[in-house]
Parts: structure tokens; C-alpha cells; sequence
């Protein structure tokens, strides 16, 4: 009899446990799915350049630094890189600087004209932006910002300022409308309320947003490589020298575009899909 | 001196008016309770008086000097909110020092004065807390030593224990009451509960779709309500109301009672008693029982009384089973009657 | 405290950039198309259409997205139910799968270089099981097949994590409690996937979809780092036209007409997904 009634409760139990294996195996399916290309690239960023030319390839890095020397040295490398970081650093000031009081004013007031600004935003994603680049480029020609970092920066900022607004938007919209009120009967006037408890708290939800522009401007390849001649950023770099460039040049260069950006996600991890998710509903 | 005078203040949300010209005046140290259902504007009412808002029309007056055109921070207010509102990235400390760092008093004082309300509030020992670390009920006190610290001559609270459970709402409520005796001040405390009103407030202003309807202490609020909405709010279980109709000699009859009632010139009008103000047997209602619910100290039995439903609370010992016929004798200095289409008091 | 004037003060740098760097290049890319040499003229569509390589480069555009997006689709699927269903490890899962959100579409096509190369992985691969004997040539001019199938893998490797972080958004949305009742009613996990999940994601699942697609039609550098001038699609010809063939106009013309795929495309899907309001959660 016992056995009989224990069978079902032990059928159930175990199917669940299958479901959990299958769970857990396509999780580590998936992930080695990401991370293997990463690394395959890694191996050869950190082998000598006969090695990244050879075959067969061996799955283990080297850990020499012969591709990654030759690349650092190799003619306006070291320039580019510098050239992206400012250009990056840029886009993330003008981001949060004309986004952040945007995506505060539009979760604070309701007002004529919100909707159209909205709509505004919206709009600008459904355009493939860095097609902007060609006319901007004669605009700057005629202005004297072609082939500055501060130019770049412009377009780049145009690519990130809808995501500055939207997340500094729902940012703002999470922090109750109570505190702020509480702080002015408190003493507080709008701005000592805002600096006092509104921007602590929202402190690290900008941050991540700055990171995140940063990141947008530190990989964007389109309207690099049209902006920029002479001060060319990496991603420009690497685009026009595709054709020319040897291998483990081309590997080392994807390694420094990858590096850094597998930094800033880890950074902004606890944004990311609040910040993604968000941004696009 | 801190004397509220609302004068004429009316408030529009677009094509929606939420208060329509509302006068209203509390004297110094009077503890006023807005009392009403959601909607009704007793929310809007104070946050115009706070500061939060603007009105459409009108005029507020705190202490002798006019205010409407003022932001919260000049008006001499403080305000515990009903989400307590408590600054998440503070201490408990700095959050009840907060206003007074504002007003740049000296660090002493400023001890002083957050040690003394914390005490008074029991939370002596959470000062150096984060309100994340806090239950609800602490996050309130903390609301309320805040608004306390800041000594302020008018303290508003916005539905502050109805976020609480029950045990502890009965239990702030009585330490409310002793707290802000104590400290003087003027206060406006607004609440959807009316045994909560009935607790707290030296007056109540009962509120119906944007108008003041009656504003009188709680027991003439009770035994006199000035109209039938006031009747029906207020009393758990709620007043009970009977078509009457004329009678010769300027009487009425109530479900087969006549009874000496006010002059009117209505053939119909209603007749109102409250559930524990009848006594069942002697010359009274015609009622046919329907349920019987044993509450323990007493029984509320629900009847069938000229079609409509009646509660009457009758004594435990009452012997009553369902399908009773009986007769429910109303007190006669408590008999109330309203106005069909007006809805006043008669 | 309730200036009239403080929302529009607080919006107006935003909106200016915003005008000068994307609505007025965005004029006159349009201006641009529609000229040459100051007459209005539509002679750029022409030369933009009866250019050899016009009929490969949109069908090869229009293929791409075409396979990719279902894919990308179903594997967003799939890593947003596994990480909604993850206990233990679920963060690090979800920063695993939104990895590639940092990385540029440059590294990701040389990444996938990696692979493919002919001194790649792949084939290194390959040739250890003995299934080759010599490596193979995965991106030359003569395996167009492969260069687009390696293009396919390095986009969805790239771009899924775009599409799944607003599904993981979409799908924290709908309440535990929904589930609970249909298992209680009887529903398999399959069904209780397709009969409340899918119909609930409905607006994560448009949004996600127009932002993929609209991102396809720009596929740029993946394309350049692995197939070079060996696989054309719209985004590299524009470049081409503006650079190499040194024709603003007809690449303006060429933007115009990404600009308009992507607004057909949205405005299907706005209108195939649409779901009422009352409908959502």
C-alpha cells in the first residue's frame, strides 16, 4: 500500500528535477555561447603575431604581449586610443548635462508640449542616426568642427541623449514626488531639495547612465570613420585599416575596443536591463 | 498665534473641480479633522493649505498673514506625509534634524531638539538607523518627530496611521493624541476613518465632493448630523433612514409609527435613528428580522422594515430568531430628520 | 516653487541640440536626396538604383535581417525565460547574456574573424576532428555563402542581447499569480509559455522587434571586418558613395531609403502587435 501512495509524490518530484538540469544545462549552454567567442579573441590579443597568423591555432593564450606591444606602438595607435577616450568622456558630459534636467522636467511637470517632446525622442530611434554623420560632416567643414574630438562628440551625444532622457526619466519618475515635497516644507527651495535628496539618491542610477553613453561613443564605428581623419578614434582606426592591417593587429585593436566595454558592463550590471528595459517601453 | 483661515478657496484639475469654494476656520491650537471618502478633497484642501498646490480661487491665512501666494517652506508648517516620505539615504537623526539644519541652528540646539522628539516618539534608539532598516510604524514615528522638531505653529498630517495595521494603528493613534496635545500647535489631520475623527479631533469637517458638510465637535457631529450624507459616514453601523410620510395634525408616519415631526411642506420625507437608539417591544417600528449577528457585548440584529434594511442593536440578552416579527421603539430626543431632495437636517 | 516657465527652461537645451543635430541634418539629408547641383531632381534614386551592385546590396540587407531577427527572436526567448527562471546564479547569468550590449559591432565582427579566418579557430577545429584536411576558406571572394553565413552568426551573437534584456524587463512585468492559475487549471509549461507569457509580452515583444529591425537595416561594421567589399549591404554602400565614389547625393539618396525600410517596418509592426490598452497588464 505505502508504495503505491509514495510513487506519484516521487514521480512529480523528479520531473521537476529533470526540469531543473535542463534549466541550469541551457543556462551554461548559453553562456558559454557568449563568452567563448570573447575569449577566442583574448587568446590571440595575448599571443605573439606568428602565433595569431599560424595554423593550427592552439585554444590557449600564450600570454605574450608581442600583439599587444606591436599594436600599442604601431603608427597613431596610442593617439586613437586617447582620441576615443576624450570623445567618449565628452559625449558622457553633454548626455547627462542636457539629458539629465530633460528627463527631470518630464517626469516632475505635465505641460503643453510634453507629448511633442516625447514624440521628439521617440522619433530620433526610429532613424538610423549615424546616417547623420554625411550631412553633418560638410556642416562642421563649414564650421571648423570637422575632424575635432568636440564634433564627434556632437553626433555621438545626438546617439545618446534620447537614452539620457528616457533613463534619467524613469529614474526620477522611481523617486516618490513625496520626498522632494517633505524637503520644502522642510525649508528646502526646489533646487536645495533636488540636491539634497533627489541627487543622492538618483546619484547612481546617472552614473550608470554615463557610463552607458560612454560606452555608446567609445564603440560607435559609423560616423567615426566619417568625422574623422587625422584624429581618428580606434573604431575608425581599425574600420580603414581593415584592409590593410595584419592580423594580429586587427585582433589586439578588437581586444582594446572589448576590454574596456566588458568593464563598463560589469560597472552598470545593476542598471543594465532596468536601464535597456525601460529605456525602450 | 497660529489661526487658519480658509477663505473662499476653490481648486480646479482641468474641467474637474475638486473643491468648490470651501471656507473653513480653526483657531489656535484646535485640532481640526478633514474627515471624507477618497475623492471628496480633503487631500487637495491640505496640500493647498501646505503649500502644494495653488489655488484656483481664494485665500488661505495662517497666524493673521495671508499665505496662498507663499511656498511651503515660509508658511511656519510642517507636514508628516502618508508615505512618510522618511529621506532613504539619511539617518533617522539627520532626517528629523533636517529641517532645523535648514534653518541653520546651532549644533547644539539642534541635538537638543532631535533627542527630545525622538524620545517623545519612543525611537531613542533607532537614531543612527537607515529607514530601510526600519517596520512602517517606525518610519512613521520618524515622520512625526521630524514635523515635531521644527517646532512649527501649524502641523498637517496626511492620513499618516492609514498605511498601518490595526493594533498599531489604535496604538499611535492614542500616543498622536497625547503627543500633540502636549506641543501645542495647530493641527489639520486628514482621514477617510471616523472612528479616527471621532478620537482625535476637537473638530471635524466631514467633506462630500469637494464641499465642507457639516464642521462641528465630534459628538455633535454624531448626534446632529447636518446632513444625511453626515449621518451615513459617520456611526459603525451606519444611521439608519426611513421614508416618512405626512400625517394629519403635523405628524408623520414612519413604517406603521406616527410620530411628531418638523414642518415641512414635502408629503415625504426621512425619517433617521441611529441602530443603538431603538429598543425592541413597546409602540415602535414594524420590523421583520432577517439576520441576527452576536457581536459579543451586544447583538446586531438586521430587519426588513418597510421594505428597506434596518440594523438595530439590541441588548446580548435579547432573545430574537430570524422571521421575528417585533417592534423597535426609537428614543424620541434622538430621532433625526433629513430633507429627501436637499438631504438636510429638518 | 511653481514657475510656469522652470519645465520648458529645464527641456530647452535638450530640444535645441537636438534640432540643430538631428532635425536639421536630418532636412538636409533629405535636401540632399532630392537635389543635384541645386535642381530638384530624383536623377539620384536613379543612379543609386541602376548602380550594378544596387539589386545584390538590398537583397543581401533585406536577407539578413530577414533570417537573423527570428532567431535573435527566439534565442531572446529563450535566455529571457531561462534567466526569469533562474534562482541561484540568475545576475550572473544576466550579465553574462548582456555582455554583448557593450560591444561594438566592429569587435564583434572581429571576433568572429577569429573564427572564420583561415587560420581561425574554426578550422583549426575542424582539421582536429579530421573533418578537413585543409583549412578552409571561409571569407573569400568566392564563398559569398559562407561570408554571409558567418556575418548571420556574428549579428545574432551580437545583437540577441538587445532584444532580450527588454523582454526580461517585459516579462518581470507579468505576475507570478497568472502562472500559479493556469498551472492550477491544468496548463502544461508549454502552453502556460504560449497561452500567457507571449500574449502578455505582446508590447515588449513590438518593441524589441522594431529596435532589432531598425538595427539591422544599419549593419555595418560586422560586414566590413568580415566580409569586406565581398558581401554589400545599404549602410557600407552609402559609405561607399560618400567616400570612395565621393557622391553626396546619391548617398544621401541611399540613407533615404534606410531611413524609409525602417519606417515601413516599424509602422507594420506597430500596427501586426498593437495591443489595446485596456488589454495590458
Amino acid at each position: 500500500m505505502s508504495v503505491a501512495t509514495e510513487t506519484p509524490v516521487a514521480g512529480i518530484a523528479d520531473a521537476h528535477k529533470a526540469g531543473d538540469w535542463l534549466l541550469i544545462a541551457t543556462a551554461v549552454l548559453l553562456c558559454v555561447w557568449v563568452l567563448l567567442p570573447i575569449y577566442l579573441l583574448i587568446v590571440n590579443a595575448l599571443s605573439s603575431p606568428d602565433q595569431v597568423t599560424a595554423f593550427p591555432k592552439r585554444f590557449f593564450p600564450s600570454f605574450d604581449l608581442g600583439s599587444l606591444s606591436f599594436f600599442i606602438n604601431f603608427a597613431g595607435v596610442a593617439r586613437a586610443l586617447w582620441n576615443s577616450v576624450i570623445v567618449a568622456t565628452l559625449t558622457m558630459i553633454l548626455a547627462i548635462g542636457f539629458g539629465a534636467p530633460a528627463g527631470y522636467a518630464l517626469s516632475r511637470f505635465d505641460f503643453p508640449g510634453k507629448g511633442t517632446f516625447r514624440f521628439l525622442v521617440l522619433m530620433t530611434r526610429a532613424f538610423p542616426l549615424p546616417l547623420l554623420a554625411l550631412p553633418l560632416a560638410v556642416m562642421f567643414i563649414r564650421t571648423g568642427l570637422d575632424d575635432t574630438a568636440i564634433g564627434l562628440a556632437l553626433v555621438h551625444t545626438t546617439l545618446a541623449l534620447p537614452f539620457a532622457v528616457l533613463i534619467t526619466f524613469s529614474l526620477f519618475s522611481g523617486i516618490p514626488v513625496e520626498l522632494e515635497e517633505a524637503a520644502w516644507t522642510l525649508g528646502c527651495t526646489r533646487w536645495q531639495a533636488f540636491r539634497k535628496v533627489i541627487l543622492p539618491l538618483a546619484l547612481p542610477g546617472i552614473a550608470a547612465s554615463a557610463v552607458f553613453a560612454f560606452t555608446i561613443s567609445w564603440n560607435e564605428v559609423f560616423a567615426a570613420a566619417v568625422l574623422t581623419i587625422e584624429n581618428r578614434t580606434l573604431t575608425a582606426f581599425l574600420l580603414q585599416s581593415l584592409g590593410e592591417s595584419p592580423l594580429y593587429l586587427k585582433f589586439a585593436g578588437g581586444a582594446a575596443l572589448v576590454v574596456p566595454a566588458l568593464i563598463f558592463i560589469f560597472a552598470v550590471r545593476k542598471y543594465l536591463f532596468a536601464m535597456w528595459g525601460i529605456a525602450n517601453r | 498665534m497660529a489661526e487658519i483661515a480658509i477663505k473662499g478657496v476653490a481648486k480646479r484639475f482641468g474641467g474637474f473641480t475638486a473643491l468648490h469654494q470651501v471656507d473653513l476656520t480653526i483657531a489656535d491650537q484646535e485640532f481640526m479633522v478633514l474627515l471624507g471618502a477618497s475623492g471628496c478633497g480633503k487631500t487637495t484642501l491640505l496640500r493647498i493649505v501646505a503649500g502644494l498646490e495653488r489655488p484656483s480661487q481664494g485665500e488661505v491665512w495662517i497666524g493673521g498673514r495671508r499665505v496662498d501666494h507663499l511656498p511651503p517652506r515660509e508658511r511656519g508648517i510642517a507636514m508628516v506625509f502618508q508615505n512618510y516620505a522618511v529621506f532613504p539615504h539619511l539617518t533617522v537623526f539627520e532626517n528629523i534634524a533636517f529641517g532645523l539644519r535648514m534653518k541653520k541652528l546651532p549644533q547644539q540646539e539642534v541635538e537638543r531638539r532631535v533627542n527630545r522628539t525622538a524620545e517623545l516618539m519612543h525611537i531613542e534608539q533607532l537614531l543612527k538607523r537607515y529607514s530601510g532598516q526600519l517596520s512602517g510604524g517606525q518610519r512613521q514615528r520618524v515622520a512625526v518627530a521630524r514635523a515635531l522638531a521644527m517646532e512649527p505653529d501649524v502641523i498637517l498630517m496626511d492620513e499618516p496611521l492609514s498605511n498601518l495595521d490595526a493594533l498599531l494603528r489604535l496604538e499611535m493613534r492614542a500616543e498622536l493624541k497625547g503627543v500633540l496635545a502636549a506641543s501645542k500647535t495647530t493641527t489639520i489631520y486628514v482621514t477617510h476613518d471616523q472612528v479616527e475623527a471621532m478620537s482625535l479631533a476637537d473638530r471635524i469637517a466631514v467633506m462630500h465632493q469637494g464641499r465642507i458638510v457639516q464642521s462641528a465637535s465630534p459628538v455633535e457631529v454624531y448626534r446632529n448630523p447636518a446632513a444625511r450624507f453626515v449621518g451615513s459616514f459617520i456611526g459603525n453601523p451606519p444611521m439608519n433612514f426611513i421614508p416618512a410620510t405626512k400625517a394629519e395634525n403635523g405628524s408623520w408616519t414612519v413604517a406603521g409609527l406616527t410620530l411628531s415631526g418638523p414642518k415641512s411642506d414635502k408629503p415625504r420625507i426621512e425619517f433617521a435613528i441611529r441602530p443603538e437608539d431603538v429598543d425592541a417591544g413597546g409602540e415602535g417600528l414594524r420590523a421583520t428580522v432577517r439576520v441576527i449577528e452576536p457581536l459579543g457585548p451586544h447583538t446586531l440584529v438586521t430587519c426588513d422594515v418597510e421594505g428597506g434594511l434596518f440594523r438595530a442593536i439590541l441588548d446580548s440578552n435579547a432573545s430574537v430568531q430570524v422571521g421575528d416579527d417585533l417592534r423597535l421603539a426609537p428614543k424620541p430626543d434622538r430621532i433625526r430628520w433629513f430633507d429627501p431632495e436637499t438631504a438636510n437636517a429638518l | 516653487m511653481h514657475g510656469k516657465a522652470l519645465p520648458y527652461l529645464l527641456l530647452m537645451p535638450a530640444t535645441l541640440f537636438l534640432c540643430i543635430f538631428f532635425l536639421y541634418p536630418f532636412a538636409l539629408v533629405a535636401f540632399e536626396a532630392v537635389t543635384r547641383d541645386g535642381a530638384f531632381t530624383f536623377d539620384n534614386f536613379r543612379t543609386m538604383a541602376g548602380s550594378w551592385k544596387f539589386p545584390v546590396t538590398v537583397r543581401n540587407t533585406l536577407l539578413l535581417a530577414a533570417i537573423v531577427v527570428p532567431i535573435q527572436l527566439t534565442m531572446a526567448l529563450l535566455m529571457a525565460s531561462v534567466v526569469s527562471r533562474l534562482e541561484t546564479g540568475r545576475s550572473a547569468a544576466l550579465y553574462v547574456f548582456a555582455i554583448p550590449l557593450g560591444i561594438s559591432d566592429l569587435a564583434a565582427g572581429l571576433i568572429w574573424l577569429a573564427i572564420f579566418d583561415q587560420s581561425g579557430f574554426l578550422n583549426t577545429l575542424l582539421s582536429s576532428l579530421g573533418v578537413v584536411d585543409r583549412p578552409v576558406m571561409f571569407l573569400g571572394y568566392q564563398s559569398k555563402l559562407t561570408i554571409f553565413i558567418a556575418v548571420a552568426l556574428a549579428e545574432i551573437w551580437r545583437a540577441t542581447a538587445i532584444m532580450m534584456v527588454i523582454l526580461v524587463a517585459g516579462m518581470g512585468l507579468i505576475p507570478k499569480e497568472y502562472y500559479e492559475a493556469a498551472e492550477v487549471f491544468g496548463a502544461s509549461p508549454w502552453q502556460r509559455f504560449v497561452r500567457i507569457t507571449l500574449p502578455l509580452l505582446r508590447p515588449s515583444l513590438q518593441t524589441a522587434i522594431i529596435l532589432r529591425v531598425i538595427l539591422a537595416f544599419e549593419v555595418f561594421a560586422v560586414v566590413a571586418a568580415l566580409g569586406g567589399t565581398n558581401l554589400p549591404v545599404l549602410m557600407g554602400e552609402t559609405y561607399n558613395w560618400q567616400f570612395t565614389l565621393q557622391d553626396r547625393n546619391v548617398a544621401a539618396a541611399s540613407a533615404l531609403l534606410i531611413l524609409a525600410i525602417s519606417i515601413g517596418f516599424t509602422l507594420f509592426f506597430l500596427r501586426v502587435l498593437r495591443v489595446p490598452k485596456e488589454a495590458r497588464i
